[in-house]
């Protein structure tokens, strides 16, 4: 009996060995890269293990791409151009690229891998994206569920930004969670202060990024943010500027705002806020504050769903239908329309926007979500 | 089954006993992944490369290894552990070599390690005492078989996306539905040859 035992270990025992022998010198031959070339703009180089993807090397390499998905393949923000090195586009690229783009060799590069020597092209303005190191120094509830985080900066210690951009906050493994992942977040910190960095933060149930924000993260904790990027922020002109935003959609709005009162421009600006609820609406005294300091602007709230008890007086219904009785009596054609939001917002408002001939590329958002 | 010819039971099993449509192994992924001409290829190429591959190592372990040292009753865990190796090894030589493919086939590839199908023909080479050779011809046999089913499962599929169908059939309802008409029609084959 023992013998019999034996056998059928030793036997099952040496199939496997003989097996993963096998495996481990395919992996060696098969899963091994070797060193690639990643040439960068024809003048940088520098030399990598391959096999990860072009977006996680080069952020070793400390050259961030903006990507607010986190390089899941969804924000299709970490576009590059790939001059060559890289095979067919991939089903996961196709859908976050039109068809000039893959003409011209732009691809996502949170999708591709490096498997030889590769050359890509990236704008200069992206080399200034940095990544910080920063400690919570203020957590604040902004509403039941939004808060306010400000984050000094440790090292660099200042950020360079317009206001309006986002930054990607990376979280730290917690509870279940032992992987790091990074979302975007837009800056409500004017960009004249450049110690620190505020965001804010609405939780989403089951968010793993949220979550952490709201249920892990306290004062004192050192986190690591990479920016600024984006390309929402103030185009300048005299026309005016309507804003449309909604729940932690504030932020940009706030730091535009700052901007604009720092530097007196003058230029008429209406500002639509949407919210659920009187106990959803934040940030009353300082829109207030800006309707004083800057002399065109107004600030004008609207409630989805208010409770009775709210004994609400202003606008009521979505964003857009304010949003709409305003522009019916101006002018839209001239207007900038900046948005942020929740992407069903932001369509619906450039919707609007668009039925009184407000031009596409006049009107500004960042497509988070 | 010493008399058989191995091209006999190559084209019985593509045809009269399809591993899908007659035995119904390998339903899985041939639910699921039937839904692009390409995909589906690609998915049925992988199918057949495993099936030849791993009916040829497992008769070798099964009457090399196994048999002489009465080990047959561990025939189940060294088969699943072959099967599985040789999918691992096929994953890093689709990820190298398309990468296409390998995205399109996603979670589907490694799957391929419980597809039914592949541990069912390996335990009917060892019930129906092939030799090796027939071995070899059944798994490619069965392999080809699954990817004409699927593929075939495929095509009808995709004219299928401008058809109307009823909302509570949508998916697999319909699918079910289709492969068991296209079983009906495979017994038409049944008359040729019979090779259990």
């Amino acid at each position: 009996m023992l013998y019999k035992i034996i056998i059928a270990t030793v036997s099952m025992a040496s199939i496997s060995a003989i097996l993963s022998i096998l495996l481990v010198i395919a992996e060696r031959y098969l899963a091994n890269y070797g060193e690639c070339n990643v040439t960068i703009n024809d003048d940088e180089e520098f030399r990598t293990q391959g096999g990860a993807t072009l977006l996680s090397t080069l952020n070793s390499q400390k050259i961030f791409l903006p990507s607010a998905c986190g390089g899941r393949g969804t924000c299709g923000y970490c576009k590059c151009k790939v001059l060559e090195g890289v095979g067919p586009i991939l089903p996961t690229e196709e859908p976050l690229l039109t068809a000039e783009e893959m003409k011209e060799n732009i691809r996502l590069s949170c999708q591709i891998k490096i498997k030889q020597d590769i050359k890509i092209e990236i704008p200069e303005e992206l080399f200034n994206i940095n990544e910080f190191r920063t400690n919570v120094a203020m957590i604040r509830d902004l509403t039941h569920d939004i808060k306010l985080v400000r984050f000094s900066l440790i090292e660099p210690n200042e950020i360079n930004f317009k206001a309006g951009q986002y930054v990607q906050l990376q979280t730290n493994p917690y509870a279940d969670v032992k992987e790091s992942v990074s979302r975007a977040y837009s800056m409500s910190s004017p960009n004249f202060e450049k110690s620190h960095v505020d965001l804010m933060i609405r939780l989403v149930p089951d968010g793993i990024c949220t979550t952490w924000v709201h249920e892990y993260l306290q004062e004192g904790d050192d986190v690591r943010i990479i920016g600024p990027m984006g390309d929402f922020y103030i185009r300048e002109s005299d026309s005016e500027m309507i804003l449309v935003a909604g729940g932690s959609g504030m932020a940009p709005m706030v730091s535009l705002l700052e901007d604009i009162a720092h530097r007196k421009i003058d230029r008429k600006i209406t500002y639509f806020f949407g919210a659920l609820t009187r106990k959803d609406l934040f940030y009353l005294d300082e829109m207030a504050e800006f309707e004083k300091k800057i002399p065109g602007f107004t600030f004008v709230p609207a409630l989805s769903e208010p409770e009775p008890e709210d004994e609400w007086d202003g606008e009521t219904g979505l964003i857009t239908k304010p949003l709409e009785e305003y522009l019916q009596k101006i002018d839209a054609i001239k207007c900038q329309g900046y948005l942020c939001g929740s992407p069903g917002m932001i369509n619906a408002s450039i919707n609007v926007m668009k039925k009184y001939q407000m031009k596409m590329d006049q009107i500004f958002y960042d497509p988070f979500g | 089954m010493e008399n058989l010819s191995p091209w006999v039971i190559f084209f019985a099993s593509i045809f009269t006993g399809n591993i899908l449509l007659v035995y119904f192994l390998g339903m899985c992924s041939f639910l699921s992944v039937s839904k692009q001409v390409k995909t589906s290829l690609g998915l049925g190429l992988a199918v057949t490369f495993v099936l030849t591959v791993t009916s040829a190592l497992n008769y070798i372990v099964f009457f090399y290894v196994l048999e002489p040292l009465g080990l047959e009753y561990l025939r189940f865990i060294a088969f699943i552990i072959i099967i599985a190796s040789a999918v691992q090894l096929l994953e890093m030589v689709i990820e190298r070599f398309s990468e296409v493919l390998y995205i399109n086939l996603g979670i589907f590839l490694p799957l391929i390690t419980v597809n039914c199908a592949i541990l069912g023909v390996s335990l009917f080479m060892v019930i129906r005492q092939y030799n090796f050779i027939q071995s070899v011809m059944f798994g490619a046999g069965s392999g080809l078989g699954w990817l004409l089913a699927i593929l075939a499962m495929a095509g009808i599929r995709q004219r299928m996306n401008e058809k109307k169908i009823p909302p509570a059939l949508r998916g697999p309802g319909i699918v079910l539905i289709i492969t068991g008409i296209m079983a009906m029609a495979f017994i038409g084959f049944s008359g040729i040859v019979q090779i259990q």
